[in-house]
């Protein structure tokens, strides 16, 4: 067992024994196969000196239980690493960001507290999974959706406050969050918006309260652990369509994400979608990757063209009403039609609820509002893991053909081959960048995909495009391109860190921010 | 030779094992469908079955194995293969995890 970073062993002792008699020891792990759980599976640091790896886990099941946990990290001046499900693979997993802190593990608490299908909404605790919230809603025969990310094993609370996305029109997570309880750093309890008013009968349903809006200071934070979160749910729509746009030619992407914005902005369109390029997703085919590497786009085209596959598509999923959503498509079809070449593609459609054979066929389960894993299917049977590059471009398809260009050229010039590229419209007027790449459990390929990465960090920045997440290794060199004005906004953060959390045991590093007492470390 | 004493170790739990019996084979079907049968289970979509599969396991839904071991089914929960992540005693107790053995070893042939 290792120590955290700037405390003795004797008081890390003194606290471990202290948490156990808070948590009892059956909770309090320390010993050499326990910690190695926390370890990311999918670090891109693995086996090297720089692996981040907990000193111990403590894991709490209430709220009592968490501000003794913290008021115990205060005094010895202890870093604490916070998890819900500890499934955010990708961005860091159930491991801390700082090597030597103790993981702060709240997937026991696990309580649906209250779904309401008449307001529409959930308060739900930190390690409730999608899958049990989904379960919870299927149990009481509620009629309303989740909104699940792709993989469905993370939590509502976690994944929210991280600022991840899913489908149906409640895709924009942080956006559909109404109301936190949080356990301060000093270990006082705290409710957001209307928690704030004893007995408040609307804490789940009006997110504002009165005087500053403080939700925000909760999310890719360190300032709080947040025990309690009120999520807005979808009421259970009677239809929903999917139409395809496909249009033929690389500049059409113009016109196309132009008609597509207005979709958006409208809500004529309100779930999540990709503005994707099948060319540029096509399978394996030496003559295609050829063309990509230095073809004319006349060339590409004309491929495309005769292998039936479209320069860009953009599928749109419609929520609602039977007699709206089939209106919806309509509309879009209309205003796409401007468009030369366009082609169009109907379905599936589904009419709810669905009996059990009919969801049996569902291909894409988490457009309906269904968790699923079938997100890592797409992922070679041999893959170790991945990580993903995603910076937010603007919602404008010169910035597409310009970005997937950028980065395919890195790619290649790093040595990688082809990049395979997509996108996301998980947030209202900009587009998120999906590329994506293997984590191995080799020291020197991962060394070569980091390079990879923080050249893809330099490059999007110096054009402009930024991260809205990352991996916990990468964190600081995101935070680093927010550089307006002499890093006004992380000097702010850091201010705000200094006063609420005076002795930097919550979190620290997370997202580029650490205490003023390992400032300098991280320098 | 600590390599040798593991083997040994596996195979005589295997082979010497009491049957579990059904209340525990009846938990572990539980603990498995909510933990892993999203992965593992029959039907489109199960990343876990189409990895195995894909690989030549058969039969690659898990459920329908006759040939693991409870150290076997450890081994991967506990430090997890390939995509597949590890799962902690906080997500998958000890307990459960025995029980999860219980019922993906409930057709071994003795």
């Amino acid at each position: 067992m290792s120590v955290p970073p700037g405390v003795t062993p004797k008081d890390f002792s003194d606290a471990i024994k202290r948490w156990q008699e808070a948590l009892g020891a059956e909770w309090v792990f320390t010993s050499d196969e326990d910690i190695d759980l926390y370890r990311d599976p999918y670090s891109p640091v693995w086996h090297e000196q720089e692996e981040p790896i907990a000193s111990a886990a403590v894991a709490p099941d209430g709220v009592e239980q968490i501000q003794a946990v913290v008021r115990i990290a205060n005094q010895y001046k202890i870093p604490l690493w916070t998890i819900s499900t500890g499934k955010n693979l990708g961005y860091g997993g159930s491991a801390p960001l700082l090597g030597g802190s103790v993981v702060l593990d709240l997937k026991r608490m696990n309580r649906v507290l209250e779904v309401n299908d008449k307001n529409h909404y959930a308060l739900v605790e930190p390690g409730v999974s999608y899958f049990d919230l989904y379960r919870y809603i299927q149990d009481h025969k509620l009629k309303v959706w989740i909104d699940p990310p792709d993989p469905g094993w993370g939590s509502p609370m976690g994944n929210s406050l991280e600022r991840g996305g899913g489908y149906t029109p409640m895709h924009d997570h942080f956006d559909a969050v109404c109301g936190m309880e949080v356990v301060l750093p000093d270990g006082e309890l705290m409710r957001t918006g209307m928690g704030a008013l004893p007995g408040a009968k609307t804490w789940q349903q009006y997110k504002y309260g009165f005087g500053p809006y403080i939700q925000g200071a909760f999310s890719q934070s360190s300032l709080g652990i947040v025990t309690k979160m009120g999520v807005w749910l979808y009421p259970e729509p009677e239809a929903y369509l999917l139409g395809t746009v496909m249009v033929w030619k690389r500049n059409d992407v113009i016109p196309l994400v132009e008609i597509f914005t207005e979709l958006v902005s409208s809500g004529t369109m309100r779930g999540c979608t990709t503005v994707a390029s099948p060319l540029w997703l096509g399978l394996p085919d030496p003559e295609l990757d050829t063309l990509r590497a230095g073809g004319s786009v006349t060339a590409m085209e004309e491929y495309g063209r005769r292998k039936g596959i479209p320069y860009w598509s953009i599928p749109l999923p419609f929520y609602g009403p039977a007699k709206v959503v089939a209106a919806q498509w309509e509309y879009a079809k209309k205003k796409c039609s401007s468009i030369p070449g366009v082609t169009f593609q109907d379905g599936p459609s589904y009419r709810f609820p669905l009996n059990a054979d009919d969801l049996a066929k569902v291909r894409d389960p988490v457009q309906i509002g269904i968790p699923s894993l079938q997100i890592f299917g797409l992922l070679p049977p041999q893959s170790r893991g991945h990580i993903g590059f995603s910076p937010i471009v603007p919602m404008d398809g010169q910035a597409l053909i310009d970005a997937f260009s950028l980065f395919d050229s890195i790619h290649r010039e790093l040595g990688w081959g082809r990049a395979v590229l997509t996108t996301l419209t998980s947030f209202p007027r900009a587009i998120v960048i999906i590329d994506l790449f293997p984590v191995e459990k080799d020291v020197e390929k991962n060394r070569k995909m980091r390079e990879l990465y923080r050249r893809l960090i330099k490059e999007a920045a110096a054009r402009g495009w930024g991260e809205y997440r990352t991996h916990t290794t990468f964190m600081g060199d995101i935070s680093n391109t927010y550089s307006f004005n002499n890093h006004a906004l992380r000097r702010f953060h850091e201010t705000v860190k200094d006063a609420v959390d005076p002795n930097g045991i919550l979190s620290p590093g997370k997202c580029g921010i650490w205490p003023k007492r390992m400032r300098k470390a991280e320098a | 030779m600590a390599a040798l004493a593991v083997v040994s170790l596996i195979l005589a739990s295997a082979a010497f094992a009491a049957p579990p019996d059904q209340e525990q084979i009846e938990r572990g079907h539980k603990v498995y469908d909510k933990w892993c049968f999203p992965c593992h289970g029959s039907g489109q979509g199960r990343p876990g079955t189409a990895s195995l599969a894909a690989r030549g396991q058969k039969p690659a839904v898990l459920e329908e194995r006759t040939d693991l071991t409870a150290p076997t089914i450890k081994q991967f929960v506990r430090h997890g293969v390939l995509f597949m992540p590890t799962f902690r005693k906080t997500e998958i107790s000890d307990a459960d995890l025995d029980a999860i053995a219980a019922y993906l070893t409930r057709n071994n042939k003795p």
